[in-house]
C-alpha cells in the first residue's frame, strides 16, 4: 500500500519552480530519503507534504487524503521534527512533550503515559523535569522526534535530523530511527549520504525541484557504476568524482 | 482543551524568563517607588506636585502593559526563528486557536501586573475604593493595544528587531506620549495635540477616570485605545495568517 502518492505536485515562488511537477510514491512502513544539493526542493516538498505550504498546482495524497483538499485530516496522521530543534526551550522535556500530546487530542493521562513511553524509548527518565533549553543539542534533537513521535504519526519527516550533531550523537540518531522502520513511514532529508545509505530503504535525487532518479540505493549504485550512494549521487548530479 | 494547553504553555515560556520578570513587573514598581520619591522631594512652594500619586498610579499601570507588546512580540518571533511554530503550524490547531493561546495569557498578565501596581500605589498614598478593581479590568482593557503590537511585530520581525521596536520604541512612545514622565499640561501646544491624537494618553485617562469613579468620562477614553487595538489586531492577524500560508 502507498502512504503517499503526490501528482504533478508543483510549488512557485514568482518564475522560480522550487519543486516542478514531482511524481513521487511511498510506500506504507518505509524509510524514503530525499537527497539533493540546496536549493534541490527537498525542503519545500516535506513543506507541502506536511501542510505547512499550499502546493501551487498538483497534490498529493497521504493515506487516502489530499494535502490540498483535507489538509487538517491530514495533518492529524503525520508529524514532523523540523531542520531545528523546535522544542519550547522554557519547558522541561516532560512538558514539552505532554504539550504536543495535548495538541493533538490526547487526554491528560495518555499524554502522561506517552511521555513516560517516549522516556524509556529516548533515554529521557532521568532529564524529564529538565529545561529543554538546557539539553545538549543532541538531547534537543532527540526531543524533537520525540516530540514528532508522541502523537504516534502513521507517516514522520525528518528534515535534516542529524545536522549539526558528533558522530556519536548522529550515530545514536540511527539507531533510533532503525528502531521506527517498518512501524511508521518516514520521509528523511539529509546531507550526509553515508546517513542515507545506512538507513533508507529507497531513495530520491532531486536537482532544481524535479527527481532525477528515485531507486533503492543498490540500484542507484549499479545504475551510475559506483560502489558508495554517496558517488551515485555526484554522478546523478554531474558532478566529479 | 487546546488553546487551554497552548495559553498554559505561552503563560509558562513568559514567566519562566526572569528578564520578562524583571522588565513587565519590576521597572513599574521601580518607577512608581522613585517617582513617589522624587515627589516628595519637590518643595511644596513649587506648587502642584507633578508626580501626584492619582496621575502616576494610573499612568504607570498603562506604562507597565507595554511590555505586554515586548513579551508577545518576543515569544512569537522566537517561536518563528527556533521553527516550534512550524512544529506547531503542522498540528492541528487552527489559526483562531494560535491567536486565542497568544493573546488570552498576555491579557490575564496584564491584569495581574495592573493589579499588582496599582495595588502597591496604595503604600505610596493612594486612596482606596472599590473603583481599583475595575481600574484593573480597565488596565487589561488597554493592555489589548500593546498585545495586537506585539503579535503584529512578532510576526514580521525577528527576534531582535522585536527588541527594539516593543522593548525601546514602544516603551519610549508611551512614557513620553501618554503624560507619565511628563505631565502634558507641562508642555502643552502641539505635543499635547499630538499625544491626544494617539492611543497612549487616552490608555492613563480611561484607567484615571475608572479609579475617581468617573465611568461616562472613561468610556471615550477607552474607546480610543480600543479602536486602536482592533485596527492594529486586525492588522496582526493578517500577517500571522500569511505567516502560517507561508510555513
Amino acid at each position: 500500500m502507498q502512504a503517499i502518492v503526490t501528482s504533478n505536485l508543483t510549488k512557485k515562488y514568482g518564475e522560480l519552480a522550487a519543486v516542478d511537477n514531482l511524481n513521487l510514491s511511498v510506500a506504507k512502513g518505509e524509510l524514503f530519503s530525499l537527497l539533493g544539493v540546496n536549493g534541490a526542493g527537498k525542503t519545500t516538498t516535506i513543506k507541502m507534504l506536511s501542510c505547512l505550504i499550499a502546493p501551487t498546482s498538483g497534490d498529493a495524497v497521504i493515506l487516502g487524503d489530499s494535502i490540498t483538499a483535507r489538509p487538517q485530516a491530514v495533518k492529524k496522521k503525520i508529524n514532523i521534527s523540523p531542520q531545528e530543534t523546535a522544542v519550547a526551550e522554557n519547558l522541561s522535556v516532560r512538558e514539552n512533550l505532554e504539550l504536543i500530546a495535548g495538541l493533538y487530542g490526547q487526554n491528560a493521562a495518555a499524554a502522561k503515559a506517552g511521555a513516560g513511553r517516549m522516556a524509556e524509548q529516548f533515554g529521557f527518565n532521568d532529564i524529564l523535569k529538565k529545561k529543554a533549553k538546557k539539553l545538549s543539542g543532541g538531547m534537543q534533537r532527540r526531543l524533537s522526534i520525540a516530540l514528532a513521535l508522541i502523537t504516534s504519526p502513521e507517516i514522520l519527516f525528518l528534515d535534516e535530523p542529524t545536522l549539526g550533531l558528533d558522530v556519536l550523537a548522529r550515530r545514536e540518531l540511527w539507531h533510533l530511527i532503525k528502531g521506527l522502520k517498518g512501524k511508521v513511514t518516514i520521509i528523511l532529508t539529509t546531507h550526509y549520504l553515508e546517513e542515507a545509505e545506512a538507513l533508507s530503504d529507497h531513495v530520491g535525487v532531486m536537482a532544481k525541484g524535479k527527481l532525477s532518479a528515485v531507486g533503492t540505493p543498490v540500484e542507484l549504485m549499479a545504475q551510475t557504476g559506483t560502489a558508495k550512494l554517496e558517488d551515485a549521487f555526484i554522478v546523478l548530479n554531474g558532478g566529479l568524482l | 482543551m487546546k488553546i487551554l494547553l497552548f495559553s498554559k504553555r505561552n503563560i509558562k515560556e513568559i514567566l519562566r524568563d526572569p528578564l520578562n520578570l524583571a522588565f513587565g513587573l519590576g521597572f513599574p514598581l521601580a518607577m512608581l517607588a522613585i517617582l513617589t520619591i522624587v515627589n516628595k522631594n519637590i518643595p511644596a512652594d513649587a506648587g502642584k506636585p507633578v508626580f501626584a500619586i492619582e496621575n502616576l498610579a494610573p499612568g504607570l499601570a498603562m506604562f507597565g502593559t507595554v511590555f505586554m507588546s515586548l513579551f508577545a512580540g518576543m515569544l512569537i518571533a522566537k517561536d518563528r526563528s527556533l521553527a516550534y511554530l512550524s512544529r506547531l503550524f503542522v498540528s492541528p490547531l487552527t489559526s483562531k486557536d494560535f491567536l486565542i493561546g497568544y493573546s488570552v495569557p498576555l491579557f490575564v498578565i496584564a491584569a495581574a501586573q495592573g493589579m499588582i501596581t496599582l495595588f502597591a500605589s496604595l503604600i505610596c498614598g493612594l486612596a482606596f475604593t472599590a473603583w481599583l478593581f475595575l481600574a484593573v479590568v480597565v488596565t487589561a482593557f488597554v493592555s489589548v493595544l500593546f498585545i495586537a503590537l506585539g503579535l503584529l511585530c512578532g510576526s514580521v520581525l525577528s527576534d531582535k528587531a522585536v527588541g527594539g521596536f516593543c522593548g525601546a520604541l514602544f516603551t519610549n512612545l508611551a512614557g513620553w506620549l501618554s503624560g507619565v514622565f511628563i505631565p502634558l499640561e507641562l508642555i502643552g501646544g502641539g505635543f499635547k495635540a499630538v499625544c491626544g491624537v494617539l492611543p497612549f494618553y487616552h490608555g492613563v485617562e480611561a484607567i484615571k477616570d475608572v479609579l475617581s469613579g468617573d465611568l461616562i468620562g472613561m468610556l471615550p477614553h477607552l474607546g480610543i485605545v480600543l479602536a486602536y487595538a482592533a485596527v492594529i489586531y486586525i492588522v496582526a492577524v493578517f500577517a500571522f495568517r500569511k505567516k502560517m500560508r507561508a510555513g
